[in-house]
Parts: structure tokens; C-alpha cells; sequence
């Protein structure tokens, strides 16, 4: 939509990375495809989401306006962008930021895609990534283009695929970690992304990295797959050794896991060939067509973690050698090591607060909850709180220039949607804050009751029920003085919100936790949450809470102070909130909230939801794409060839007959190898190979031939195959983009006749 | 065909951002605003798709309360701490820079006009009647740079000089090379929003001896 789009692409040719750039020329045709009609709707859905462009809310082309529904007339007519996904509609990016770690030039990059493709905001997630919101589909290949000169992608960011991989912010400074987690979580990231075993899963599959076992910065226990760091003595040799306990199988959705112990310790090389493993017993055996059991944790409780284990280490005496998997983590050790930009300075606290000019008890609060002492001594870390995970572009840039004065721009995103700055000299710490609040980004109150975590809910989501943000807003709001005036135990409570029950701001392992759910009350939809307690948030998200009762939106406020009143009140010495709501029991707990569950008579405001003034509905509700489309790689393979073809056709009109000649035959191969991969997965990129077992597989058994005429298709791309390395004329190329065109239809035809088209 | 780097001749101004600052900021009732959006949207008032409605009122001078659109977001916007109504272009225009000055202009005094009207307001919501800014969300179109500076500066002054129908302003371009290249502007004694549209009215009756 910008005016701007086409010319970035020459502007920044020599600035981003070549992989990316490819990547990022290939989207931009599949949409020039997709706009032609010539990528069907389902396939590009799948192939944006891997690219991070989401839907949004609305995006079906209706909206209920409190009185009516209305249809949004987009100038796009009836062309979509994925099933009933207006192409106009406006859309959420959502942007992979591994381990959270950032530099200051990528948070400046961020501060101007939020400004000028987004409403300002750029919003930190539960899973460390950045989402904008609001975002044109027209305008995401420039957008990416600019983070790639960053060095960011997005690719894999939604759909099913690899997510973000994340890590403990703290990885490298904390005081009780076995070891720095961070060139492992990258080395994996870049591993993983784009790997051809990754790319038929029925769904998506998130890891995470922790440098310990007892905090929560990790959340392993809620990851596809968990890694915790961890170090023995060799028994053998009295040496220390490093590793990994391996998790697998955890996640949260409606009914949440945990994660099981796949490996008590992984050797650090054997990290990468075993993540391989996993992914490949997992898009073999996991679930294709039913997406609501298709995530890997139903697969191992099916088949039982021993079978799992069994598949996995079987897989992995098979897995063809790849230098990849020391090397990247090699690599990742320089590439990601860090210092300090200033000598450590050990400053007593009082000294701190005294050294503040005016602002003491402000410094004071804020030194109690944001800071955090590194095991480095006379470093610290220092947490920014944001609201609701939302930072503006003006923010973004001052941060820039804060973590360029203070640091040597260590800065990482959290999965409580902070930003944690690391490596900041102790002696600083007055500076630092002044700095900070001078932008309105010195709220105290870090990981307290007051830093209140959300999903977008129904302010973005095609799948929120109820307005998560809009009731955080309102608890931050009423909380933000009993974060510090009221007893510590209160002080350190978790608070969580979800929009739906598909728990993206991660209620299940809040101390008080909400989902979005309704209820009709005189015949009128009522915006409630269900309220989740004693969820247990350290021990890398130990346990999940327990459903009690669900509440009006409008009563949660009331909610939060009667239990933490209660809990106060009836606390034994020392009691965690979680222990307290086991002794107290559900029963019990829905009683004391019993007649918060009804709106009180006549009051019609519980009739909307916070910060939406419309009457509520649930009409807004769309389809979710969290889970993606189910596209096999067999879809992507052919898919793939076809814009090969499209990228041939043109060549050939600017002229470039070599090229259009060898990309028309390189479609060729492309579709004979989609093919061959549904028998041999590893038939790698060698057209020799694959031509060879094409002809053995498809056309020796004729699975390939037409009802009518037989094997004439096959033969194009043996005859091109024969003439690779010959001139091509403006005529030769021209016959083969045709014969080229045929095949592939063959092919889509073969693929038909196999049955192999997996149906959403 | 020359790319648009070559080019050394005017900048093409697209996605004119126009913020009118507003009096007694602190008085205004922002969830009265969210009210008012939404029926806006029910209504459908303004010539642009309007879609939804995005609270930040808790983030720091931030973008406040936007209402989202195709073509344009309008927001009560408190960037910088300077409370105003902000139209934000975001569908390129036909036209000449003039025209889309004026489209933008334009658009942005009918949302002022319409809000101080509201009722459900209380008439709290209005224009100081000096503060103004213009800008371009564009950073490829428009870098914030000298050479964009130079080559605007005369299209702004041209534009301005037929808004305030004679009025003496002060114009500060925004210096951060790392902002969107505009400018903050302040006329020297009040104006309506009244007259700022019909000198619009006018200017546009006799837009080619503008341009």
C-alpha cells in the first residue's frame, strides 16, 4: 500500500544478507501469484503465516459495530489472502527475535516499521518476538527487507513451523546458571529455520532454553521442547562436563502439559542432530488432519514418551552427518559473546538513592524491582517494565540510544513482554533511571503485580472472547499502588490474562490467572473470564493452576482484591499463593467468589467489555490461524515450482532467455523432486539424483503417465535434463516454459491420483 | 527508467501525516473519545473505511486513542506529550504534493470540527487554534535529511502561506535525522478551523497559481 514499497528493494539490494533477500523476493511473487489467481487461496495462507504475516481480527471482511454487523467494503473486492481473509484487511506481523537478543540499530529498524507499516506500537510478546499490528500485506516484503538489513527475519514466525526459539534473558549474567544458554538457543534457531525437516509438521513447535531449573525465565516446562542447562562430573574422568536436560512435549492451549524428560543430559553436540531427530519422528508420526490434537505433545502421549524416546534415538543413528551441528554453535559462541562497555562500579544502594537528586523513593522502588545484581560483580541487570508489552517508536529509538550510552547494546526482550539491559555498570544506576523515566520508561514494578502480562484478546485476535488487554489496563491501573505499598507476598504475585482458552498470555501458570470466556445472561452475550489460581511461574513454569469459576469482565477487578485479601488474612508463615489455594481448595474458592458471578440487576455496563464501549458480541469471532494451514511439503514442493515457472515467464519477457531457460527447467526438477520426497525425504538437491529417481519412482511404474498420453510429460524433463549446459534460444526457452507448464500440471494431477493432498 | 534514488527532482509526498494540537488537553475525557470513535465507525463518517478502534492511552506520549482505517487512521494522539488530532494518510493519493497537503488538511479539520461538535465531548475537544504539525510518514519518499528539506521547504510554505490566508506562522523542521521529516508550526495569532477550511476552499479554487 505504501508508495514506497517497489523502490526499497534496489535501495537496500546491497544490504541485506543474500539468503534473506532470496527468501523475501519469493514471498513478494507468490503475492504478485496470489493476486493473479495463480497460487490458490489455502496454499498462500500457509506461506505468508511461515513468513509471520498473520491475520487479524475483522479480516472476514465484517464487524459487528455494537448495533449491527457491518460489511467492510475493501477495495480489494473479493481477492483474498487466505480462507475467508480479506486481502485488504489489515493484518498483524509478527516479527522472530531468538533469545530475545537485540542491538540498538535493530530497535531503531523496529521504531520505524512500527511508525510507518503499524499505528506506532510495536508490541514485545509472551514468546520474546515483536508484533506489529495493523499491517498491510502489500507493504510486508518492504517491511521485511528493512529488518533483514538488520539482520531480522520473520520467517517461521507463525504457521507450522519452528516458532522462535527462546531463552532466559538473564543466560549469561544470572547468578545460579549451570552455564550461558545463548550460543545454544542461536546455534539451534539457525539451524532449524528453514530445514527441510521442519517443514511438514501438523503444527507448530516452540522451543526454549533455560540456564537453570529453579526460575521461570525459561519456561521450558511449557515448551515443545525444553532445554535446561546443566553440569555433571564426569564420573570417569572427574571432569566437569556440560549439558542438557531435554524436555519434550510440554505446551499450554486449552489443557495444558507438561513438558517430559526426554534425556537427563545431552551433550552439547549432540543438541542440534537430536533437535533433527525430534523434528523429523515428529512431522512423520504427528498428527496431519485433526489440528487440534496435531501439536507434538498429543503424539508422545499416544505413543508414550519410551516409544518416543525409541523413534527419536533411531531416527538419530540415521541422520546423515551435517558439519552444521558444531559448527553453528561454534560460530554462535563468538558471534554472541558479550562485555561490558564500562568498568564495574560497586556502589552501596544508599549511596545510589542518595545520589538521585530529588528522585530517591521513586530510584528506591525502582532499584527494588527492576534491578538485579549479574554474576559479574558491579554489573547489573536492569528490567524496562512495559505496559501491556507496548513500546512506542519514539521509545524504541531512545532505548537505542540508552542501551548505546550505557551498555554495549545488550539488550533482550522477556517473556514477560520486558525488555531486560544487561551489563550495565552498578554506578550508572542513577543515570541509567533518569535516562529511563525521562521517556516514560522508568516504571518500577518489574515482574511485581503491577507488570501484568497479556495476549492482544479482542483488541487484534480473530480468536479473543473477551478484552485480555482492556481488563489488564484496568488491573494495572487499580493495582499500580498495592505493587508497593501493600505486603510482599501481594507484591510478588503473578497476574496473567488470556483472551481465549488457546492461553497466549499464559494464565495456567499465573498465580491469578484469567481466560476469556462468555456466558449469556437474559439472553444477552456477557464477557467473562474464568479464573485460574495457583499456577506456579518458577521452576521454568513447574505447575499449572486450577480452574475455579468463571466471572463477569467487569467483577475480575473485585476478583483480584477479595483473594489476595484472603490470602493475606488466612496465609500460614511463609505460604506461597499456589500452596495457599491448594489448602484452601476449589471448593472453597468458588465460594468466596460466588456472588461476584453474576452482573449485578440492571447494570447494563457488564454488557460490554473493558475499553469497548459496543454491546458485546461474539460475532467478531473468526477463524484462528494459530494453527496454520495444514499444507504438505509435497503442496509446497509443487508450489514452489510454480513460481519458478512465473519467475521464468518473467525473464523471458525482459529477454533474459539463459535464465528463462534454466529456471524453467529447474521448475521441472523442482516438481519431480516434491514428488520423490514422498518416498525418500533425503533425496537432497542434486538434479542427477533427482531426475534418476523420478524415472525409477514415477515413470518405470507409470504412476506418473497420464490416462491419455502416458509418459509424453516425464519426457520433457528427461529431454531438458539431457540438455542442461546447452545455449537456449528465445524460441527454445519459450517451448520449454510450456512443456515446463504441462509437466508440472502433471504433476499436480499425479499428486491427485496418489492421494497424497492432505484436506484441511 | 531512473529509479527513484537518481532522482534529484521534487520529492513525491505521499502519507502526509497533519496533527492539530489541541486546548486544554489535560481537561479532555478519552474514554468519551473511544465512545465517539466507535460510532464513527458504526456511521461510517468520513470518506475513508473505517475498521476499529486501538486504545494506548497507557503507554507514554503515545499514539492514544487511534481510529484505525483503510485509507487514513485519525487519532487523539499525545506523541511528544502534544495532545492533538492526527490524520495519518496511509493510501497514496493522486494528485500534486499541494493537493495531498490539502486532501490531508482537509480531512484532519472536519475530524476537529466534528468532534468539538459532539456532544458526548462536553465541547472540551477543540484546537488551540495555533499549534499545527506536518509530516511525512515515509522514510524512503522523504528521509529526514537536508536534501528533503530543501527540496520541500518552498512546497510547505507555498501550502501554509494559502491555509493561514496571510497569517504569520513559524515553521521548526524536526532536526532528529532519525524522526519523520516534518515540522512543528505555530501561527502567530489564533485561527478557526472555520477559516483554515475556507482558505483551503479558496486556495484550492485557484490551485494553479499555487503550484
Amino acid at each position: 500500500m505504501k508508495s514506497s514499497n517497489s523502490f526499497w528493494k534496489e535501495k537496500l539490494a546491497e544490504q541485506m544478507p543474500e539468503h534473506l533477500a532470496r527468501e523475501i523476493d519469493i514471498f513478494e511473487t507468490e503475492i504478485t501469484l496470489r493476486k493473479q489467481g495463480k497460487l490458490e487461496e489455502r496454499l498462500f495462507a500457509e506461506t505468508r503465516l511461515r513468513r509471520g504475516a498473520y491475520g487479524q481480527r475483522y479480516d472476514n471482511g465484517q464487524r459487528s459495530d455494537g448495533q449491527k454487523v457491518q460489511k467492510l467494503n475493501f477495495s480489494s473486492g473479493d481477492l483474498t489472502k487466505g480462507p475467508n481473509t480479506m486481502w485488504d484487511a489489515p493484518g498483524m506481523q509478527r516479527i522472530k527475535v531468538p533469545g530475545g537478543g537485540l542491538n540498538a540499530a535493530q530497535l531503531e529498524v523496529m521504531a520505524e516499521l512500527a511508525e510507518e507499516y503499524s499505528d506506532g506500537i510495536a508490541h514485545v510478546t509472551t514468546r520474546q518476538d515483536f508484533q506489529l499490528h495493523y499491517v498491510h500485506i502489500d507493504d510486508a516484503p518492504a517491511l521485511m527487507r528493512r529488518l533483514a538489513t538488520a539482520d531480522i527475519t520473520t520467517r517461521e514466525a507463525c504457521g507450522n513451523s519452528v516458532r522462535n526459539v527462546t531463552a532466559c534473558p538473564y543466560a549469561g549474567v544470572c547468578t545460579d546458571e549451570a552455564f550461558d544458554v545463548t550460543p545454544y538457543a542461536q546455534a539451534l534457531a539457525k539451524f532449524l529455520l528453514g530445514h527441510p525437516d521442519c517443514q511438514s509438521f501438523g503444527r507448530k513447535f516452540k522451543p526454549a532454553f533455560s540456564g537453570c531449573a529453579q526460575h521461570a525465565c525459561g519456561l521450558t516446562g511449557l515448551h515443545d521442547l525444553g532445554l535446561i542447562a546443566k553440569s555433571r562430573v564426569n564420573e570417569v574422568t572427574g571432569r566437569e562436563e556440560l549439558g542438557f536436560e531435554m524436555y519434550v512435549g510440554g505446551g499450554l492451549g486449552a489443557v495444558p502439559y507438561q513438558a517430559k524428560l526426554f534425556d537427563s543430559f545431552v551433550p552439547p553436540d549432540e543438541l542440534l542432530p537430536l533437535a533433527q531427530a525430534i523434528a523429523r519422528v515428529f512431522a512423520r508420526h504427528g498428527e496431519k488432519k485433526n489440528r487440534n490434537r496435531a501439536r507434538i505433545k498429543f503424539l508422545i502421549q499416544d505413543l508414550g514418551i519410551e516409544k518416543f524416546r525409541e523413534l527419536v534415538r533411531e531416527e538419530r543413528k540415521i541422520l546423515p552427518f551435517d558439519p552444521r551441528w558444531t559448527e553453528y554453535i561454534r560460530e554462535a559462541r563468538a558471534e554472541f559473546a558479550e562485555g561490558p562497555l564500562k568498568p564495574a562500579v560497586n556502589v552501596p544502594e544508599l549511596v545510589l538513592i542518595n545520589s538521585a537528586n530529588g528522585s530517591g523513593p521513586e530510584l528506591q522502588k525502582w532499584l527494588k524491582f527492576n534491578t538485579r545484581p549479574q554474576r559479574q560483580p558491579g554489573f547489573v541487570t536492569v528490567t524496562v517494565a512495559l505496559p501491556l508489552g507496548d513500546i512506542t517508536a519514539n521509545q524504541l529509538r531512545s532505548l537505542a540510544d540508552i542501551v548505546r550510552r550505557f551498555t554495549r547494546e545488550t539488550i533482550r526482550t522477556t517473556v514477560e513482554q520486558n525488555f531486560v539491559i544487561r551489563w550495565v555498570s552498578k554506578g550508572d544506576l542513577p543515570e541509567l533511571y533518569k535516562a529511563l523515566h525521562a521517556v516514560g520508561l522508568g516504571d518500577a514494578g518489574a515482574g511485581a503485580l503491577v507488570d501484568i502480562t497479556s495476549c492482544p484478546g479482542t483488541d487484534t485476535c480473530k480468536l479473543g472472547i473477551s478484552s485480555s488487554r482492556g481488563l489488564a489496563a484496568e488491573l494495572r491501573r487499580r493495582v499500580s499502588e498495592k505493587s508497593f505499598t501493600s505486603d510482599q507476598a501481594i507484591q510478588n504475585l503473578h497476574i496473567k490474562i488470556s483472551g481465549c482458552f488457546n492461553s497466549c498470555g499464559q494464565h495456567h501458570v499465573a498465580d491469578l490467572g484469567f481466560y476469556g470466556v462468555s456466558r449469556k445472561i437474559a439472553g444477552y452475550a456477557v464477557p467473562h473470564f474464568q479464573v485460574v489460581l495457583g499456577g506456579q511461574w518458577e521452576q521454568n513454569a513447574g505447575s499449572y493452576g486450577l480452574p475455579v469459576v468463571a466471572v463477569p469482565s467487569k467483577n475480575i477487578p473485585i476478583v483480584v482484591s477479595r483473594l489476595t485479601e484472603r490470602y493475606l488474612a488466612d496465609r500460614t508463615n511463609g505460604e506461597t499463593f499456589k500452596d495457599f489455594v491448594m489448602r484452601t481448595g476449589k471448593a472453597q474458592l468458588k465460594v468466596l467468589l460466588e456472588d461476584l458471578t453474576k452482573p449485578p440487576a440492571g447494570d447494563r455496563s457488564f454488557f460490554s467489555d473493558w475499553g469497548d464501549p459496543r454491546e458485546y458480541t461474539l460475532g467478531d469471532l473468526g477463524d484462528g490461524e494459530c494453527a496454520g494451514e495444514v499444507v504438505s511439503a509435497l503442496d509446497f514442493g509443487l508450489a514452489a515450482a510454480e513460481r519458478e515457472l512465473f519467475e521464468a515467464q518473467l525473464a523471458h519477457e525482459k529477454g533474459e532467455v539463459e535464465v528463462a531457460g534454466r529456471s524453467a527447467y529447474h521448475a521441472m526438477v523442482t516438481a519431480a523432486k516434491a514428488l520423490v520426497q514422498i518416498e525418500n525425504a533425503d533425496v537432497g538437491n542434486n538434479p542427477d539424483q533427482i531426475v534418476q529417481e523420478f524415472r525409477t519412482r514415477y515413470y518405470d511404474t507409470q504412476l506418473f503417465f497420464d490416462p491419455f498420453a502416458g509418459g509424453k510429460f516425464a519426457n520433457y524433463l528427461f529431454d531438458a535434463h539431457r540438455k542442461t549446459g546447452q545455449q537456449y534460444t528465445s524460441e527454445s526457452s519459450r517451448y520449454l516454459i510450456d512443456e515446463a507448464q504441462l509437466f508440472i500440471d502433471a504433476a499436480h494431477s499425479c499428486s491427485n491420483r496418489l492421494g497424497t493432498l492432505v484436506s484441511a | 527508467m531512473r529509479s527513484i534514488l537518481e532522482e534529484e527532482v521534487a520529492v513525491e509526498l505521499q502519507h502526509v501525516n497533519v496533527k492539530l494540537l489541541l486546548e486544554n488537553p489535560e481537561d479532555l475525557n478519552l474514554d468519551a473519545v473511544i465512545t465517539v470513535f466507535h460510532s464513527w465507525i458504526q456511521d461510517q463518517v468520513c470518506e475513508e473505511l473505517l475498521l476499529d478502534v486501538a486504545d494506548y492511552r497507557h503507554v507514554h506520549h503515545g499514539p492514544g486513542v487511534v481510529l484505525i482505517g483503510h485509507e487514513a487512521d485519525y487519532a487523539i494522539d499525545n506523541t511528544d506529550g502534544r495532545l492533538g488530532i492526527r490524520y495519518n494518510r496511509k493510501a497514496p493519493l493522486e494528485g500534486s504534493n499541494q493537493d495531498r497537503l490539502a486532501q490531508a488538511v482537509r480531512a484532519v479539520l472536519a475530524a476537529a470540527e466534528r468532534l468539538h461538535q459532539d456532544t458526548r465531548l462536553n465541547g472540551k475537544l477543540h484546537f488551540n487554534s495555533q499549534g499545527f504539525e506536518i509530516f511525512v510518514n515515509d522514510r524512503l519518499l522523504a528521509p529526514n535529511v537536508a536534501e528533503t528539506r530543501h527540496a520541500l521547504e518552498a512546497e510547505f510554505h507555498d501550502f501554509l502561506g494559502v491555509l493561514f490566508g496571510g497569517i504569520e506562522y513559524s515553521l521548526k523542521f524536526e532536526s532528529d535525522p532519525r524522526r519523520l521529516f516534518g515540522a512543528k508550526i505555530r501561527t502567530a495569532e489564533p485561527i478557526a478551523v472555520s477559516d483554515l477550511r475556507l482558505n483551503l476552499a479558496v486556495g484550492e479554487s485557484s490551485s494553479y497559481d499555487i503550484v
